[in-house]
């Protein structure tokens, strides 16, 4: 087997230098009802070609998003990553090491984490940010979970624009903890409803901008609202590109920012690795869940980086510890800081500029197919609109034209009652021809 | 120390100048000295070449961004320079062996990164109508297919996130459980004192108080102080097997039965399945629940941490409470159930948006299937082999916590032979630093004294464990030899010296914080 380098040799001469004769002698410990006796049923080895053979076997039968006109969004978005950025991440030194526990043979990956806190920081307007999380709908979880902690009350408001994944993840985590969740029904445009939702009770109040309709909203009256109420406001963004044409969280007030990094370095993947945002304010950190990488000296005086604040966590402090998590996503942080190094602020304010004109020309495009209505006042690269017929079978047979069409919004939430809308998303990625043809295709299928 | 090859050139430099020329730049050699990002000029330029937007946002009014962001660009050969100097301070598996035990740092194979390249994977949406990724499903179910197998359980919960995410899940599908069964009024998890941090923080994650069990002479699970703890009280125990101490709990069949038999479940930490992958399945131990981290057992890759993935296998027990989604075959097509509906539904909710991680599914199934049936089974006894190898060869200079008996994948040493040296155990593991190791797994488990956890994996040939063996024999030499006042301590408390840092004031970092760069924090650079 071309991955393990022992010989029959040397397992014989390794087996009389430990003083076994068998390499049974090593498994005595496995009760003997338990032991397991010849191979499993399931095949045996196979050459790379083999292997590789079946698995592009399997990915034929999908259809690649870059292979026809596409327009989803809804929580995972599709944008150009130079090629810089997965050539770096699969550098050896990045790709076959582990967390930095070692920080003098680590500093690579400790500096990287170092700048992408810097720069997560800097896009949401936050003070400080963590080195990530999973992905965004486990750090809504978290943050969440972190306001219970700071402010020592027991129930969320999370607003009906939020992500329903996000929403279900939450509740999931929030009923393990007990901690009451107050979602309130989805709506398009309805994120100041929030505010009459807070009580004495409210350990924070959560909005996503833009939301998962796609509409952007200013969040100041709510985060004054919230504060106020002695709540925390907790901003949620799935679409990291919108940092760099809407006004940041922080400007608008939010305590605790998190973001789906996915848009930035990482494909779509399916669904993962994607890449969690976590930032706050200073004074909260110490309740903070995840890692964090900080700047000190080594003992000749040079600026080096170590993970710190690791009281918060449990390899230190087991069940008393500020969540259970015990890595991060490294290498799709390290992609995504590598894609902002090479967009910076120029890049990437043009990058958002082109993401939101494509999705207006989309949304001229739609207005014009009969039957589409368009749902969503102000929005940045995604918008939802209206069908007057079920949402999942327009999308079915878009598909059969060859459109990959948008998002049903039932697919999220089947019980909303909003079977007739559909979600779409237009990035920098949509050419005019592929406006041109989803707009035909639309108007088939409406018709 | 110095030898000499067959050719008789020395194979070591004579002695080190690093501290006696030190150099003007801060470079040493093909080391830079690289500043951050933000410390270069890069705040009006850009790596990507975009074109402008043409028309305005003007439908955004009182929305737009209108302060600066704060962030650099840079050129794409300058971003190039950047990450690669970075990435020479970093030590990787694919330099030297990474022996840190209960991580399994083991080879990441090259065929694995291609195929969860291919279009076909990458570039898909998590919510595309499913007619359009048949393939995705397949392979998904496939994957599943195979943890089903190997570890003879019934069911598979695929979307966890990353071992302590698979932790979650499966406390969380007890937990339903028994509120199912109208035992929501058990609060307890029962953990050995060895087990990971990541163990008591899950249970308390999920609201449940910890109680430790007590371990005995011989490394393993008290069964008599497991069975005293054990009562109507008690949700679940979670023991790792093989456990921290690198050895298997040789009672887990007896475990198993005293905790079913007081109502409770049995959470297995799959953190060491490398180990009996091929050999044993954890389902005829008894095991309801147990998280796989794809990225020890089956070689995704560690990435400087993450992303991970902790796939859950299940028992008939616990299976119908496993979260959304998961895929069905109705005999002509993959589906995706999504959201359970129905009176029926038992599902205890969703642990992430999509559907797991899909990258590290197709190349933890590129990984079995290159193994197969036989070369798991491989995989186990040569990681174990390795393990018990370096034991036996380090036995005379270091003192392993548990001399008797093979161990499984891990050899654990505790800090009893450096008594009179001076040396601690995190002295020691700095030393290594400078031979051109990664130090092992130090002070965990906390149940041994200065343990120090050696794991080398089945992916290191015998040449470099005897490089291994031999250069951590010459530093244990060298402890030894200061108990009689010869050499110096200084190669052990002043180490490393020859890494691309010294040792780092990890006090100063927490007791100051700086988690981000800010201009008035840094100098101005020097004028050219």
């Amino acid at each position: 087997m071309r991955y393990l380098p022992l010989t029959p040799d040397d397992r014989v001469q390794m087996l009389g230098e430990i003083g076994v004769d068998s390499i049974d002698a090593l498994f005595v410990d496995v009760p003997a009802a338990a032991r397991r006796e010849g191979f499993v049923d399931l095949p045996h080895v196979a050459g790379e070609l083999e292997v590789e053979r079946e698995l592009a076997g399997l990915a034929a039968r999908n259809v690649a998003a870059g292979s026809v006109p596409f327009f989803c969004g809804a929580g995972a978005y599709r944008h150009h990553v130079p090629a810089s950025v997965d050539h770096l991440i699969q550098r050896s030194e990045f790709l076959t090491s582990y967390t930095p526990y070692q920080p003098e043979i680590a500093q690579g990956t400790l500096q990287v984490l170092f700048e992408f806190q810097t720069q997560v920081a800097a896009l949401t307007g936050m003070e400080v940010a963590n080195a990530s999380l999973y992905d965004g709908s486990t750090a809504c979880a978290e943050a969440v979970m972190m306001a219970k902690r700071v402010t020592k009350r027991n129930r969320a408001v999370l607003s009906g624009g939020v992500h329903p994944h996000y929403v279900r993840t939450t509740q999931t985590l929030a009923h393990a903890e007990g901690m009451e969740v107050d979602a309130l029904t989805a709506a398009v445009d309805a994120e100041d409803a929030v505010i009459a939702a807070i009580d004495a009770g409210t350990a924070c109040v959560v909005v996503q901008t833009p939301n998962v309709f796609g509409t952007a909203t200013d969040v100041t009256k709510i985060a004054a609202a919230a504060q106020a109420a002695g709540a925390l406001l907790i901003v949620v963004t799935t679409e990291a590109v919108s940092f760099g044409l809407l006004k940041s969280p922080g400007e608008m007030g939010a305590d605790i920012v998190v973001a789906e990094g996915q848009s930035i370095g990482n494909a779509l993947n399916f669904g993962g690795p994607y890449v969690g945002l976590f930032a706050c304010r200073e004074k909260l950190v110490r309740q903070a869940p995840g890692r964090l990488c900080g700047e000190t000296v080594d003992a000749d005086g040079r600026r080096g980086f170590v993970l710190t604040l690791s009281t918060r966590e449990q390899h230190i402090r087991r069940d008393k510890a500020t969540s259970n998590i015990c890595t991060n996503s490294g290498l799709c942080a390290l992609a995504f800081s590598i894609h902002m190094s090479l967009l910076g602020e120029v890049g990437l304010r043009r990058l958002a500029a082109l993401n939101h004109q494509t999705a207006r020309q989309l949304k001229t495009a739609l207005e014009g197919v009969p039957g589409v209505e368009i749902l969503t006042p102000r929005f940045f690269n995604e918008f939802a609109v209206k069908l007057g017929k079920p949402a999942a079978d327009v999308v079915e047979a878009l598909a059969a034209k060859g459109v990959l069409g948008g998002v049903p919004y039932s697919r999220l939430d089947p019980g909303a009652g909003l079977d007739d809308v559909l979600l779409v998303a237009a990035t920098e990625t949509v050419t005019e021809g592929d406006i041109a043809a989803f707009k035909a295709a639309l108007t088939e299928v409406m018709a | 120390m110095s030898s000499m090859n067959s050719v008789g050139r020395p194979t070591a430099p004579v002695q080190t100048n690093d501290y006696v020329h030190p150099t003007l730049t801060g470079a040493r050699g093909l080391l830079q000295d690289e500043a951050l990002i933000f410390e270069r000029d890069g705040w009006n330029k850009t790596g990507v070449d975009l074109p402008e937007a043409t028309r305005p946002a003007d439908d955004l009014d009182g929305l737009l961004r209108t302060a600066p962001i704060g962030l650099p660009g840079l050129s794409e050969p300058e971003v190039m320079r950047h990450y690669v100097r970075l990435s020479q301070k970093n030590h990787a598996i694919d330099l030297a062996l990474y022996p840190l035990g209960s991580c399994t740092m083991k080879h990441n194979p090259r065929l694995n990164e291609k195929a969860a390249r291919m279009a076909g994977f990458a570039d898909l949406h998590p919510l595309q109508p499913q007619s359009t990724v048949q393939g995705a499903l397949e392979l998904i179910d496939r994957l599943a297919h195979w943890l089903k197998t190997l570890t003879g359980m019934p069911a598979v919960a695929m979307t966890p996130k990353a071992g302590a995410h698979g932790e979650l899940c499966g406390l969380l599908a007890i937990k339903a459980a028994h509120e199912a069964h109208g035992q929501g009024h058990r609060k307890t998890v029962l953990c050995p004192t060895s087990a990971h941090g990541t163990n008591p923080a899950t249970a308390a994650f999920v609201g449940y108080s910890v109680v430790e069990i007590a371990q005995t002479a011989d490394g393993r699970v008290d069964l008599a102080d497991l069975a005293s703890k054990l009562n109507d009280q008690v949700a679940a125990i979670m023991v790792t097997n093989p456990n921290t101490c690198g050895l298997f709990e040789r009672d887990v069949i007896e475990i198993a039965r005293l905790t079913h038999a007081a109502g409770a479940y049995f959470y297995c930490d799959g953190a060491n399945f490398n180990a009996i992958v091929g050999r044993v399945r954890p389902g005829d131990l008894g095991v309801d629940a147990m998280h796989i981290n794809l990225h020890k057992t089956f070689s995704t890759p560690h990435g400087g941490g993450g992303p991970g993935a902790g796939p859950v296998v299940l028992s008939a027990a616990l299976a119908p409470f496993a979260p959304a989604p998961w895929v069905v075959h109705d005999g002509t097509h993959y589906r995706l159930v999504e959201d359970q509906t129905g009176a029926t539904a038992q599902a205890f909710g969703r642990m992430s948006a999509f559907h797991g991680q899909m990258g590290m599914f197709v190349r933890a199934y590129a990984y079995m299937r290159s193994h197969g049936a036989d070369g798991l089974r491989q995989v186990a006894e040569d990681a174990v082999l390795n393990a018990n190898y370096i034991k036996a060869c380090l036995s005379d200079v270091m003192s392993p916590a548990f001399p008797d008996g093979p161990c499984m994948h891990e050899a654990l040493f505790d800090d009893s032979w450096l008594e009179g040296t001076g040396v601690t155990t995190l002295d020691f593991a700095k030393a290594m630093i400078d031979e051109g190791f990664h130090p092992m797994t130090m002070y965990f488990p906390l149940v041994v004294h200065g343990a120090m956890l050696i794991e080398p994996t089945e992916t290191e040939s015998k040449q470099e464990l005897d490089r291994f063996i031999s250069a951590l024999r010459a530093l244990a030499g060298a402890a030894h030899d200061l108990k009689t006042g010869v050499g110096q301590i200084d190669r052990f408390k002043g180490a490393p010296f020859h890494a691309p840092l010294r040792r780092l004031d990890e006090t100063l970092a927490a007791r100051k914080p700086r988690l981000r760069w800010r201009p008035e924090t840094i100098p101005p650079l020097a004028a050219e």
